[in-house]
């Protein structure tokens, strides 16, 4: 098996990567759009469909395999980043995408999560956080926000809540990203460039529960808020939003600031740079309540790319090759034979 | 008896041994388990049968000089056939107090005492709980015994004082004083340690001129010291013709991974997480990287038997290991792997427990827990190693069937057999078949479409042994999924239709009791096929089991003994075999978990022999125990 993925030459459509099993998410729900969105992007990567892997644990995002007509594992509740580990870790040449939710990946499956990240195989998360259990039928999630009401929360949730993206950049992640369920053409620009990091890419994607949890998101989504609350990241620009990009975010020292564009000189606002990890910290902390007053906005596109880590596998990999050079290739019977042996005659 | 003439004009006597069992025992941080191995290995050489009984407390530096602290080691080697690590000992080394009062009860009457006297100052004595003013080498307690007081601790200063090292630095050495002594009085070279020594210290030489000083300082001591006057000699065993190593359980068990990946051409994937006992396994296996062996140590125990079961999804021989808490994390994982019917070794060397329990401490209480403990009808193939060199035998059984079943296997082995060691007549890599990996590349079902029929994969259509096929990530036009939800037959597709389940449920389980026909049938270890007694025995027990059965049948006993290590399914003849019997006595270190099974599958009674100390059967109660039963 070859250790780089292989690329393919016919092109194949979206409707190659569709398998044919009937898509039972409820009607409505933005799991819909997100797998829409992964399909598209397929054909674009090159890669053949067989060698392509996804692995869910379980929720509802986590059926998202049976959906791929690629090779799928559905395994059980937190340990899809395990068990991808493994699968990567000894078949390098596969492309290896988790597809997770906010209870599988923060809740059950945080450890696994959190060593993925540090350990950096090149495998592609995707966590829908929706922040609600969805398939136990709406019982407050570690996304959930303080007083959200729930079945299981009826007087409010008192457990505060995850920054999930600022828990991945202090796992050591080296690829984080943020996008969501009702921006195709955003989510479909970043989950590429997930592809194209050699590490663990982590993407957060916001996705509406319209059963359990229906607007958790729409300040960021819906037209008549969006471009006030959201800040959209591109390398290399000034970081600014508002209904006509009126509003820029400025650095006093390490504390943020909004300004209105029109009062500061282009110099002072600030670039974003995704290898810039000092300010990454700082981006992945724009997690104010936005009911807030002097709230900054929240931001999507790409937070943090790191590519100088080397990835597990290759790591791993690399190691296997150097042992096998300073002993030569295992020889079985000297294995059998050990250091010391006797005869009996 | 030959007497020998030493050159100081003495009279020494030389004492041939047809057997000798000598317990080493100290604190943690004396060196104990060394000294102990390097006296296994240079028996070893010399051609003794040999086993042996690491004994050691659960910190790794317990408090000095206390009961909770002593370490011990016990070798049991002969001229004649050994099976077990031995009852009671002849000869006790004792670094302290406390290391004499935890084993006095070990040693057998007219045993010797071997004392470092340092050990016995007023605070070792103190803190061995003696009575204030009570040495026990002084006031006669002892009597019964032979006691040799050696100033171990000055001579070993005394010895290396010029060394330029600190006294500390130079009383990690007293092992080797004691070892140097021990491999006098049994008349055995020095050759084999010096040159473990040489390999030990490759990056400090000083070391290995000073460590070899003080171990010929200790041969010396008994050489010239008029006070030792019997040396001993235990010649080699008649053992099979044949080249011979020694072994430890785990070092067997992860001998027997490699060459099972060896033999089925696939690249082993070890994810573990550590846990006492079974560490040594990922120790072992990390060493031989360059066999290709992928070695992943996990960040818990679910991730651990996770990653394997992705490796082993990717084709790879995913393989996990652990002790019983760590398999009770796994347990979810193992039902996984149950559902997706793939390759999956999970091994358990199994502890004293529940809980942490005993962690250094042996037992065989998690059968039940092998063959039952998961939600759901979820039947796991279970099979056991009965002696450290059957683990790489069972290791490798465990990766065939596994691989060639497509099931989940469960290696039972325990810390008895896993740090013990006895000599192993190895096989040649020719000699081990072969292991039969087919990754499917064709589709295998006809399938009615619009445009007619057409051609399709399905991941759940079995072969003659209910086996599915193995269709793995990068094959073309094979891309399937699989996962823990119920399967509809053949298709593998989601299916919560009842019929299907109840039909999955039971080719999930005639699956496993397929394997019947594909393992060796039961054999009567000793003894004859029908009879009075048969003793049944399973995993660890049966060194102590044989030496207890071959002893009786000399003595006229009517007593056979069978020793099951295909657990699950059994052995297809074994009810035949339990049928020939009046009485089947089963011992085990556990309250009785394989007799369940055993009264559960041939509705048979048995006669339970149970013990639950964290240590082995002595063969003396065994054979008191088929004594009684035979009358």
């Amino acid at each position: 098996m070859s250790s780089s993925i292989v690329t393919l030459t016919d092109k194949p459509t979206a409707k190659d990567f569709s398998s044919d099993q009937e898509v039972r998410w409820c009607p409505g729900c933005g799991d819909y759009s997100i797998l829409k969105q992964v399909q598209t992007v397929m054909p674009d990567l090159g890669i053949p469909r067989e060698n392509i892997a996804f692995v869910a644990g379980i929720g509802c995002s986590s059926r998202f395999p049976y959906y791929m007509d690629t090779y799928g594992l559905h395994s059980i509740h937190g340990r899809a980043t395990a068990i991808a580990s493994g699968l990567k870790a000894s078949r390098p040449d596969l492309s290896v995408w988790v597809v997770t939710g906010d209870g599988d990946c923060l809740s059950i499956g945080g450890n696994h999560t959190i060593h993925l990240l540090r350990r950096n195989l090149d495998i592609n998360v995707l966590l829908f956080n929706n922040e609600i259990y969805g398939l136990t039928k709406g019982q407050y999630s570690p996304t959930s926000h303080e007083g959200q009401m729930t079945k299981s929360s009826p007087y409010g949730s008192i457990d505060r809540p995850f920054n999930p993206l600022a828990l991945v950049l202090g796992a050591g992640g080296t690829f984080i990203a943020r996008s969501m369920d009702r921006d195709p053409v955003h989510l479909r620009g970043i989950l590429k460039r997930a592809h194209e990091h050699k590490g663990t890419s982590f993407v957060e994607i916001y996705q509406n529960c319209n059963v359990f949890n229906d607007g958790a998101f729409e300040i960021f989504t819906e037209k008549s808020t969006k471009k006030n609350e959201t800040l959209f990241m591109e390398h290399g620009k000034p970081l600014i939003f508002g209904a006509n990009n009126e509003k820029g975010v400025k650095l006093d020292g390490f504390k943020p600031v909004i300004v209105n564009v029109a009062d500061v000189s282009a110099n002072d606002l600030w670039i974003h740079d995704e290898r810039d990890g000092m300010k990454a910290t700082l981006l992945t902390r724009f997690f104010d309540d936005p009911k807030k007053e002097g709230h900054l906005p929240r931001p999507f596109g790409i937070f943090l790319i790191e590519d100088h880590h080397e990835t597990y596998e290759t790591s791993m990999a690399n190691q296997i090759n150097a042992v096998i050079k300073q002993k030569g290739d295992g020889d079985l019977d000297a294995l059998l034979r050990g250091r010391e042996t006797w005869n009996i005659n | 008896m030959i007497t020998i003439k030493n050159e100081n004009t003495q009279q020494r006597v030389k004492k041939e041994l047809k057997e000798s069992v000598i317990l080493f025992a100290g604190d943690s941080g004396d060196g104990i388990q060394l000294t102990g191995t390097q006296f296994t290995n240079t028996s070893a050489l010399l051609g003794n049968d040999i086993s042996t009984f690491p004994n050691y407390p659960a910190e790794i530096r317990a408090p000095q000089g206390t009961l909770a602290g002593v370490s011990g080691y016990q070798l049991h080697l002969g001229s004649v056939n050994i099976y077990t690590a031995g009852d009671l000992s002849d000869v006790l080394v004792v670094m302290n107090a406390a290391a004499l009062k935890a084993n006095i009860k070990a040693l057998r009457p007219g045993g010797i005492i071997i004392a470092n006297t340092e050990g016995f100052g007023a605070k070792n004595l103190e803190l061995a709980k003696y009575p204030k003013g009570v040495n026990p080498l002084k006031d006669g307690s002892l009597d019964k015994f032979t006691i040799y007081e050696i100033e171990v601790t000055k001579l070993t200063r005394a010895c290396l004082a010029d060394s330029g090292l600190g006294t500390k630095e130079i009383d990690r050495s007293k092992n080797m004083f004691v070892l140097g002594f021990l491999l006098w009085m049994y008349d055995r070279s020095m050759d084999p340690t010096i040159s473990f020594l040489k390999e030990q210290f490759k990056k400090r030489p000083e070391l290995i001129t000073l460590n070899e000083k003080v171990l010929r300082a200790g041969y010396n001591y008994g050489d010239t010291t008029e006070t030792f006057t019997t040396r001993y000699e235990v010649k080699a065993a008649p053992m099979p013709k044949g080249i011979y190593r020694s072994i430890m359980g785990n070092q067997a068990t992860a001998i027997g991974l490699i060459a099972a990946a060896k033999k089925s051409g696939l690249t082993l994937f070890y994810g573990t997480y550590p846990i006492t006992p079974a560490s040594d396994i990922l120790h072992e296996l990390a060493k031989h990287k360059n066999f290709g062996v992928k070695t992943f140590q996990a960040e818990d125990e679910i991730a651990a038997i996770s990653s394997a079961i992705g490796a082993s999804f990717g084709g790879n021989l995913g393989i996990t290991g652990s002790s019983g808490p760590g398999i009770a994390l796994k347990t979810e994982a193992i039902g996984l792997a149950v559902m997706l019917e793939i390759p999956l070794v999970i091994i358990n060397v199994q502890r004293g427990g529940p809980s942490t329990g005993l962690p250094t401490k042996t037992e065989q209480a998690d059968l039940l827990q092998a063959l039952y403990g998961r939600n759901g009808e979820c039947p796991v193939v279970v099979v056991a190693a009965s002696s450290p060199s059957d683990c790489f035998t069972m290791a490798f059984e465990a990766c065939r069937i596994s691989l060639e079943h497509m099931v989940p296997v469960i290696l039972l082995t325990d810390g008895y057999i896993a740090n013990g060691a006895e000599p192993w007549r190895f096989p040649s890599s020719k000699d081990l078949p072969d292991i039969k990996v087919n990754f499917t590349t064709k589709k295998n079902a006809v399938m009615a479409s619009e445009s007619g029929p057409i051609e399709v994969f399905h991941p759940y259509k079995r072969d003659e042994k209910l086996a599915r096929p193995w269709a793995i990530p990068g094959t073309k036009d094979l891309e399937h999924r699989i996962g823990g939800i119920e399967k509809e037959n053949e298709t593998g597709n989601i299916s919560y239709d009842p019929e299907n389940h109840e039909l999955m449920t039971k080719l999930r389980q005639e699956k496993v009791d397929l394997v019947a026909n594909y393992i060796p049938e039961q054999k009567i270890d000793n003894g004859k096929e029908k009879g009075k007694v048969l003793v049944l025995g399973w995993g660890s027990t049966y060194g102590s089991i044989k030496t207890a059965v071959i002893e009786c049948i000399a003595n006229g006993i009517d007593v056979s003994h069978a020793h099951v290590k295909y657990m699950n399914p059994l052995p297809r003849n074994l009810g035949k075999i339990l049928k020939n019997f009046d009485k089947v006595l089963m011992p085990e270190i556990n309250n009785g978990q394989f007799s369940k099974v055993i009264r559960d599958k041939f509705l048979i009674n048995t006669v339970n022999f149970n013990k639950i100390k964290g240590v082995p059967f002595s063969s003396g109660e065994l054979k008191a125990k088929i004594e009684e039963l035979a009358k």
